[in-house]
């Protein structure tokens, strides 16, 4: 792929770095991916932090609702059934994995935005727009599907307050609700720029750093699906 | 100082100095990568409702292969780890280790995983 030193981050050393006042790193890589790629490992952490201590909260909830099992009197006044709704998320666990595949097909359409597009499907595989917003909008399709899940736990009396797990769960997943918002965002400030002057290989690392952030945000909820919603 | 790639001159680009694969994922890849995915997470949710898979000692442990089968491919196919500069490597799977150590050994602290030391009774 003609412009994949660009997306991955790596510098030519060469004399033209001189004349255009950009000077090599001394790793040769891009000082912006280098960074990401910390925050990414940063925010490993963040999310061990938070999925750790919802497992160890996991099952000492004095009252309920309980995420697997039923609750009956006198730990809830009216008999609840489990309350984590398996069907719903595995929906919206599929929407996330399907924005991911829709972001890798929006950094290889800006870093082949230069090359001829012959066929109907290279135009549409090659259109950056369609797929920023394919994944704009499965992203904000899955922030639908957390936010009927809070509501539909608020309405069955599971709130940050009711219980051990209602204060873990909201937490670890509010926080992951919050960084899809953000990526959601950073990618239609992408589609502006895409819509205001298009964006070209040139912009490729820039995309790029974006997408990484979107699959962190899609790798974090493979294990929260895993570790909250399966394993009782 | 901001780097623009714009400047570069991809043809100069020694691909084998900088320690990264020259390779990269097509358009089928991504794809495949996706189908995969879907499958595995399909797989996950048949045997979450199946009582006797459920029931027995497989469960957990396939649950959490198959999860760390979709982390790896997303990281090494979708992120590209495969086909990047080491250092990018090491910045992830370096939080990562200390990240799950620190799960492992609360699970411990907590008593939510235990080993079978001393006398039984």
């Amino acid at each position: 792929m003609t412009h994949a030193s660009a997306a991955h981050g790596t510098h030519a050393h060469s004399a033209h770095d001189d004349t255009h006042g950009h000077p090599p790193t001394s790793t040769g890589l891009d000082n912006k991916k280098i960074a990401i790629w910390a925050f990414i490992g940063s925010e490993c952490m963040l999310f061990a932090s938070l999925i750790s201590t919802y497992l160890i909260y996991k099952g000492r909830s004095v009252v309920g609702p309980y995420p697997h099992d039923a609750c009956l009197p006198p730990a809830c006044s009216t008999p609840l059934p489990a309350i984590l709704d398996i069907p719903v998320t595995s929906a919206s666990t599929f929407v996330l994995l399907m924005s991911s595949l829709a972001m890798v097909l929006a950094l290889a359409a800006v870093e082949m935005k230069d090359q001829p597009k012959r066929t109907t499907g290279e135009r549409i595989l090659g259109s950056s727009k369609l797929w920023l917003w394919m994944t704009a909008i499965l992203g904000a399709t899955f922030l639908g599907f957390q936010a009927y899940e809070f509501t539909s736990f608020v309405h069955e009396g599971l709130t940050l307050k009711t219980n051990l797990f209602g204060s873990s769960f909201f937490t670890l997943t509010g926080f992951h609700g919050a960084h899809v918002t953000a990526g959601v965002l950073w990618l239609l400030s992408l589609l502006a720029i895409d819509y205001r002057r298009g964006l070209g290989p040139k912009d490729a690392i820039n995309v790029d750093l974006a997408a990484l952030y979107w699959h962190f945000v899609d790798v974090v909820w493979i294990v929260i699906f895993t570790l909250v919603y399966l394993i009782k | 100082m901001a780097h623009d790639p714009a400047h570069e001159p991809h043809s100069t680009v020694d691909h084998a100095a900088m320690g990264i694969a020259k390779e990269h994922p097509t358009w089928s890849t991504y794809w495949k990568v996706a189908v995969i995915l879907t499958v595995i997470t399909a797989v996950e949710v048949w045997i979450f409702y199946i009582p006797s898979f459920k029931a027995s000692r497989l469960f957990v442990p396939s649950l959490l292969i198959m999860s760390a089968v979709k982390f790896v491919t997303v990281v090494l196919f979708y992120m590209h780890l495969r086909y990047d500069h080491k250092l990018f490597r090491v910045l992830f799977t370096g939080p990562l280790i200390i990240a799950a150590f620190t799960m492992i050994g609360l699970m411990f602290l907590f008593g939510k995983l235990s080993i079978g030391v001393g006398a039984p009774n």
